[in-house]
């Protein structure tokens, strides 16, 4: 019904390979793509874009990294957080310190620097594994955050440590501080996750991807035939890093504005972002983009549909929140154990071949 | 099918929350559920029922009803900017977030979108400089004057002199709990005495070590900048190593009822400082129970009144809805505009004669507010609790900071921030 696959026929390893291998898909993307990109800034508002919009895109952002780490490479972390922080502070001192940098060159190098110290912080994987793995990351979480609350050359010596951005522009437009377009800085966010989800899908199909995936399914085996491991964790760690860097300096710079590391970039965030993957699909680009809408919008739906619509207290609606959100996260995961993205896997093949599935 | 629902519950929900409002619209940002809601819930019942008090007994402010609406944070700054951005859209006069990292969330976009923001008593001290932060307004004290008029206390009590005497500062180890180590490092320079910092990590359930530290270094005064259980874990420790409740002082977030209630009769004792009456024994009480508590229109349960956050929540609504009297005052309409409403705090007078008319005889500080001072008078009183009557009560008069130190620190942190904001200072007569 959905899908009309009759005549298409692929000539070449390149067309069977393609990300979206069918045309009815290709089509559905980009045009949700273009609208994306030219409709929604249209209409946008500063509610849609700073309470719904960016906060999708800089979680987004930081599910694809853990992904790349936890679900192509099988590295369990519990550092998100931390690497988030990471990201940030590294923006802010860019923005305050090199104040003719513009903020998408800001954004790259803050990720850069998160890199870095997540390659450090990827060292003991070399050593241990699983759980005890995300025990080492967690050691990461808490000493980082600690770091920035303890020497003041972080956040410039200002009086209570919370860090703000000041406004940072790109083609003359502020992306940055409290003067922004909504439209700006929502296509800023977007052009980002685009370009990375884009380099990330990439990545995950070429040669690197397929050493990561090599040491997730075994890495003795993996080393047997020439995976070299030092160099397939670290790169995942630096990567996953990379993106979780980025995201945290988009979080600071152009959604909140202002932040304090221990209420922005506690361990919640981490276990977020890990339940993001988890609900989403481990091991999917997909899954990334639809966990994080999931944790970051569902409650913003329910606050509006229970407090605005409904008209409910808004302690009731909170609580009642919380529990459906958690009955939601119950139910989706014995549906499908492997995330959302299996489900639709599931559902779009059965789609293929309707109305005659044998 | 679900789907569909789904997106008419959506589209219905959305339509419902546009509609714009003819009256007075009061944000509320409140916590009553969370980590902190024991503190949410009274201070926001408080202010709830002050604000039905005002639509019931005189049918709003200048004629105009006031419309409340509340927002859920949880004391998180997600949910808290989620919350501005959708009532700003609908006309709010004000915005109170009772947090400090909301308030620092909030200060450049109260900015840039032209809504006064009172961060009663929290928040960023250097926005006292109204000069910087014209739409930012944090009477009647910050953190600042609180640390100065402590430590003025303890200069009373001890003859004058602090030489050789060691304070500790037990704080919550976050932008609020740093606030006041500048303030109080700078006044050691002053006084001599030597300052012993001992940081607590959020949430502050875990504090053996600290206290430990306490008693190895024997400080003659502890300070405490909690808040939520930290204070209540604080004040247990504190007891269980015996230390003198009445050298241990709080400040007006670590001063609650339920700070003190769980460490029971060991609590006695224990000092805060405050800018505001406790109990139920000022007539605007009357009219609460008359107009509010008797018709059945109190916010939350109503078992809150009298306690300390309960009436700190109605001295906020208090101030906002003078200032908001003030506003129509100057404009000569009823109807003002947030921009308006900014007008209305700076030209703020709250003397004692109009405390008086408004019921509020001694239960609070007179606050003047011009264009360069937003922080008010920066005055505040020692309260001790008496752990049998299970009441608080205000044991000296009100008294100033030490205004030399505290301005000195506020136009220098307002001028840092101004410098790596490009913020140029507007001119005050």
């Amino acid at each position: 019904m959905l899908y009309r696959e009759a005549g298409e026929f692929k000539t070449t390893y390149q067309a069977d390979l393609a990300t979206f291998p069918i045309s009815f898909d290709r089509w559905a993307f980009w045009i949700a793509t273009a609208f994306a990109f030219l409709v929604v800034p249209w209409f946008l508002d500063d509610y849609w874009s700073e309470a719904v919009f960016l906060p999708f895109f800089v979680y987004a952002m930081a599910a694809l990294g853990l992904n790349i780490l936890t679900g192509y490479c099988g590295q369990v972390s519990l550092g998100t957080g931390g690497f988030m922080a990471v990201g940030a502070y590294a923006s802010y001192k860019l923005m305050t310190g090199v104040p003719w940098l513009d903020m998408a060159s800001i954004t790259i190098l803050s990720g850069l620097i998160a890199a870095g110290v997540g390659i450090v912080f990827g060292l003991p994987s070399l050593r241990i594994k699983g759980f005890y793995l995300a025990v080492a990351t967690l050691a990461a979480q808490f000493f980082l955050i600690w770091m920035f609350n303890k020497w003041g050359w972080f956040y410039n010596y200002s009086a209570s440590g919370q860090i703000s951005a000041p406004e940072r522009t790109m083609f003359g437009l502020a992306i940055t501080g409290a003067e922004t377009n909504p439209a700006v800085t929502y296509l800023f966010a977007l052009g980002f996750l685009f370009v990375f989800a884009w380099v990330a899908r990439n990545l995950v199909r070429g040669r690197i991807g397929r050493s990561w995936m090599a040491i997730r399914d075994m890495d003795i085996a993996a080393e047997i035939i020439g995976v070299n491991p030092l160099l397939s964790k670290l790169s995942a760690f630096a990567v996953s890093s990379f993106y979780i860097g980025m995201a945290g300096a988009l979080y600071f710079a152009v959604w909140k504005g202002a932040a304090e590391r221990t209420e922005a970039f506690p361990i919640n965030v981490s276990f977020n972002v890990l339940f993001m993957i988890i609900i989403g699909g481990l091991g999917s680009i997909l899954g990334s983009l639809v966990g994080a809408a999931f944790i970051t919008l569902l409650p913003v739906f329910f606050k509006v549909a229970l407090v605005e619509g409904m008209g409910w207290p808004t302690d009731i609606a909170q609580h009642i929140q919380v529990i459906l959100i958690g009955g939601i996260i119950i139910g989706f995961l014995i549906a499908e154990p492997h995330g959302i993205a299996a489900l639709w896997r599931t559902a779009k093949e059965k789609l293929r071949l309707w109305p005659f599935p044998h | 099918m679900k789907l569909t629902r789904f997106a008419v519950a959506a589209a219905v929900a959305l339509a419902v929350a546009t509609p714009a409002s003819a009256d007075l619209v009061f944000p509320m940002l409140s916590y009553r559920t969370g980590p902190y809601a024991p503190n949410g819930i009274p201070f926001a019942d408080g202010y709830h029922d002050y604000l039905t008090l005002i639509n019931e007994r005189d049918g709003g402010i200048g004629g105009e009803k006031i419309d409340i609406r509340e927002c859920e944070t949880a004391y998180n700054t997600d949910k808290g900017v989620e919350c501005y951005e959708s009532l700003k859209g609908e006309g709010a006069l004000s915005f109170q977030p009772l947090s400090t990292g909301i308030t620092y969330q909030l200060i450049p976009k109260v900015t840039a979108d032209g809504i006064p923001l009172h961060s009663m008593g929290y928040g960023r001290t250097s926005a006292a400089n109204g000069k910087m932060f014209p739409w930012v307004f944090n009477f009647p004290g910050t953190y600042w004057d609180a640390a100065s008029i402590i430590i003025k206390y303890i200069l009373q009590e001890e003859g004058g002199t602090l030489k050789g005497k060691k304070i500790a500062l037990v704080y919550h180890n976050s932008a609020y709990g740093k606030e006041p180590i500048r303030t109080l490092q700078e006044l050691s320079k002053k006084h001599g005495y030597e300052l012993i910092l001992l940081p607590v990590d959020h949430p502050g359930q875990e504090q053996k070590a600290t206290w430990l530290q306490v008693r190895k270094e024997r400080p003659s005064y502890v300070l405490l900048w909690g808040w939520g259980v930290m204070n209540q874990v604080a004040i247990k420790e504190a007891a269980a190593i015996r230390y003198p409740m009445d050298h241990f002082i709080g400040v007006w977030w670590s001063a609650s009822e339920n700070d003190t209630l769980p460490a029971g009769d060991e609590a006695d004792g224990y000092k805060a400082i405050t800018f505001h009456g406790v109990g139920e024994d000022f007539p605007f009480y009357a009219d609460l129970k008359t107009y509010v508590y008797d018709k059945g229109l109190s916010a939350g349960d109503g078992s809150n009144k009298g306690y300390v956050l309960y009436n700190r929540g109605v001295v906020a609504a208090m101030w906002a809805v003078e200032a908001a009297r003030t506003a129509q005052k100057l404009t000569g309409h009823a109807k003002i505009t947030p921009s308006e409403m900014r007008d209305g705090y700076e030209a703020l007078d709250v003397d004692e004669k109009r405390l008086d008319q408004l019921g509020f005889n001694n239960f609070t500080v007179a606050v003047k507010i011009t264009c360069a001072n937003h922080g008010g008078p920066g005055l505040g009183a020692i309260q001790q609790w008496n752990a049998k009557t299970k009441t608080w009560k205000i044991i000296t008069p009100y008294m100033s900071a030490d205004r030399e130190v505290v301005d000195a620190l506020i136009k220098e942190d307002s001028e840092a921030y101004a410098k790596e904001n490009d913020i140029t200072p507007r001119d005050c007569m």
